[in-house]
């Protein structure tokens, strides 16, 4: 379990991460969301003690990491930055890692399996592609056989193969009762791993939640087209209900699925022209979420032609 | 919801063989970071780099190398060049020193060693992957400067004695020869072995401490090399009360057979260099244990 309590980091006058609370529990995939510079990798970093907090703090099974007796094995740890000496190889490097825990030689050959490595694990890892790095970077990670396994943007330079791999893997690591906190800044990719998310964006906490729930709320209701428009509309009023009007003879509405509202219009004899589940993407809900909070925000289109 | 639904079918059955897991035996509460092991880590993390074997063996090669050609092309009367002797030295040879002309060399091959061996951590970003292992910290600088000290002992330790030996023949009938047992010949090549040494860990301070290589071999070959050459600059009363105390002097001092005039003592030499390198080590230790990697 990780618990970050009032986590705040400034570098100068910069705030990167600011009074972040958030819990990452045994069992769950956690996925750590925010776009590019909303203070993910330094969150990462305050965790496994690299950066320490301005303020507040972050204990990882209880206790802050420098207290670890065996850190590698409460926590593996991928930090999206390359963390390793290119002229080593992948075996050595492990090897090096490994010989700090008193790990055997056999865990490390476990790992290198794991990870698909085994045919390059001699080489020395400057030569390694993108993708192979992320491997390795994962196959470290998964070194210590660690309770909690943290990974910053593991599908990065990833083939499709590879990230179906690190999805599978993430899955299987959470249903073994491990707690598994993964960032992303793409919402579609996370929301197809992790149960629970925690959204940020300027360093600040802007969602904490499940992935259902989210996907729920995001949901972009329903589109209805009829004639007797307000006949309907006080049908299928209800508590969680709420019905905009986009057009002559058309309802938006959301609270009630497709299904539900075609039984209701066909019970009571109102004919439907159209009956249309809109599909807002989780990614355009992301976007919504943290339009105001983004970093380094481009220039629509437009807008830059007219400048130029 | 689609996304969900397709977490859940997606769950790996076959993954179940190759778990992440360690089978049963090798699990788990024996894994433990203790000294010992760090120091056993940085041993594997020194000899499994390829520039530790090349800077290793060049400074080992240079030492045998000046030396030799040193002691062959000597001819009385002449001062060999090699290690500027200290100001107001007659500049008399003596075997030893010719067979250690090439320490100056073998120093900067060192130095750089433990430099790339602790700036090298940061230049790659291998230090993140390294210090989440060892969140403690320092143990991580201790093992270095434990594992680069003995190896750079041991081994220019040989090469100056290589020297030597190899040296003799060419100074055969000159009226300075010397053999291995005269006086003060094995200590001073000894302390040709333990001033390398010294060098080697002060790289790992100096790279620890300034993070950056290029940064570092500046300063290392700033106050070996350039620092004594400057301080000429200041009134000889000043230079003469503190030129002893320069790194590179105090650390010539311990390999010199004869004291010269104006320096110091093997013991003292040897004492001020030790002091520079434990002041860099310290230097070194806070900036690690304080700020962010």
């Amino acid at each position: 379990m990780i618990e970050a309590r009032e986590l705040t980091k400034r570098y100068g006058d910069k705030t990167v991460v600011d009074n972040l609370s958030f819990t990452v529990r045994p069992g769950e995939v956690t996925g750590f969301l925010g776009p590019n510079g909303a203070g993910k990798s330094t969150t990462m970093r305050m965790i496994v003690g690299l950066d320490s907090p301005t303020k507040g703090s972050v204990t990882v099974a209880g206790r802050s990491y420098a207290d670890q007796a065996a850190p590698l094995h409460e926590i593996g740890t991928l930090l999206e930055a390359k963390s390793v000496h290119p002229g080593r190889s992948a075996l050595n490097h492990l090897m090096a890692l490994a010989h700090t825990h008193g790990i055997p030689r056999r865990r490390v050959d476990e790992v290198i399996e794991l990870a698909g490595l085994s045919s390059v694990s001699g080489k020395r890892v400057g030569a390694f592609s993108l993708g192979m790095g992320q491997r390795l970077g994962i196959a470290a990670a998964l070194l210590g056989d660690p309770a909690i396994v943290m990974l910053d943007e593991p599908v990065n330079g990833l083939d499709p193969e590879g990230v179906l791999w690190v999805r599978n893997l993430l899955r299987s690591l959470a249903d073994e009762g491990r707690a598994v906190m993964l960032s992303s800044h793409l919402m579609s990719e996370t929301a197809l791993i992790a149960d629970h998310l925690v959204i940020i964006g300027r360093g600040r906490l802007l969602a904490d939640t499940t992935v259902d729930d989210f996907t729920r709320e995001a949901g972009g209701g329903v589109k209805v087209a009829t004639t007797e428009t307000a006949r309907l509309r006080a049908l299928l009023a209800g508590p969680e209900v709420t019905i905009a009007s986009s057009a002559d003879e058309e309802l938006l509405v959301s609270g009630r699925d497709a299904r539900e509202i075609g039984a209701i219009a066909a019970r009571h004899g109102i004919a439907l022209y159209e009956l249309t589940p809109q599909a807002v993407s989780l990614e355009t809900a992301f976007m919504d979420l943290t339009r105001d909070v983004v970093e380094y925000q481009s220039a629509p289109a437009g807008a830059e032609r007219k400048a130029a | 919801m689609p996304t969900s639904a397709l977490r859940r079918t997606q769950r790996p059955g076959k993954l179940a063989g190759l778990s992440a897991a360690p089978d049963p035996q090798t699990s788990a509460t024996r894994y433990k970071v203790t000294g010992i092991r760090v120091l056993r880590s940085e041993w594997a993390k020194f000899w499994s780099l390829r520039s530790s074997w090349i800077t290793l063996g060049v400074a080992v090669f240079l030492l045998v190398l000046f030396g030799t050609i040193a002691s062959y092309t000597y001819s009385p009367g002449v001062t060999t060049g090699g290690r500027p002797g200290p100001r107001g030295g007659s500049g008399d040879s003596d075997a030893v020193s010719l067979a250690l002309t090439g320490v100056t060399f073998a120093s900067l091959a060192v130095g750089v060693l433990g430099v790339l061996l602790a700036a090298g951590e940061y230049s790659t970003g291998m230090i993140r992957s390294t210090l989440t292992a060892v969140p403690r910290r320092l143990p991580v600088l201790w093992s270095k400067a434990a594992v680069i000290g003995p190896i750079v002992l041991v081994l220019t330790m040989i090469g100056a004695l290589a020297a030597f030996q190899l040296g003799s023949p060419g100074l055969d009938g000159e009226k300075i020869a010397l053999s291995p047992g005269d006086d003060g010949v094995l200590r001073s090549l000894a302390g040709a072995g333990v001033y390398l040494a010294l060098v080697a860990v002060f790289g790992v301070a100096l790279g620890m401490l300034v993070r950056s290589s290029a940064g570092a071999i500046a300063i290392l070959v700033g106050a070996l090399l350039i620092l004594p050459g400057l301080a000429t600059l200041l009134p000889d009363s000043v230079y003469d009360s503190i030129n002893p105390y320069f790194p590179s002097n105090a650390g010539s001092a311990v390999y010199a057979l004869h004291q010269s005039s104006g320096s110091l003592s093997p013991g003292a030499g040897l004492a001020v260099f030790a002091g520079w390198v434990a002041l860099t080590l310290g230097g070194a230790a806070y900036r690690l244990r304080k700020s962010d990697a």
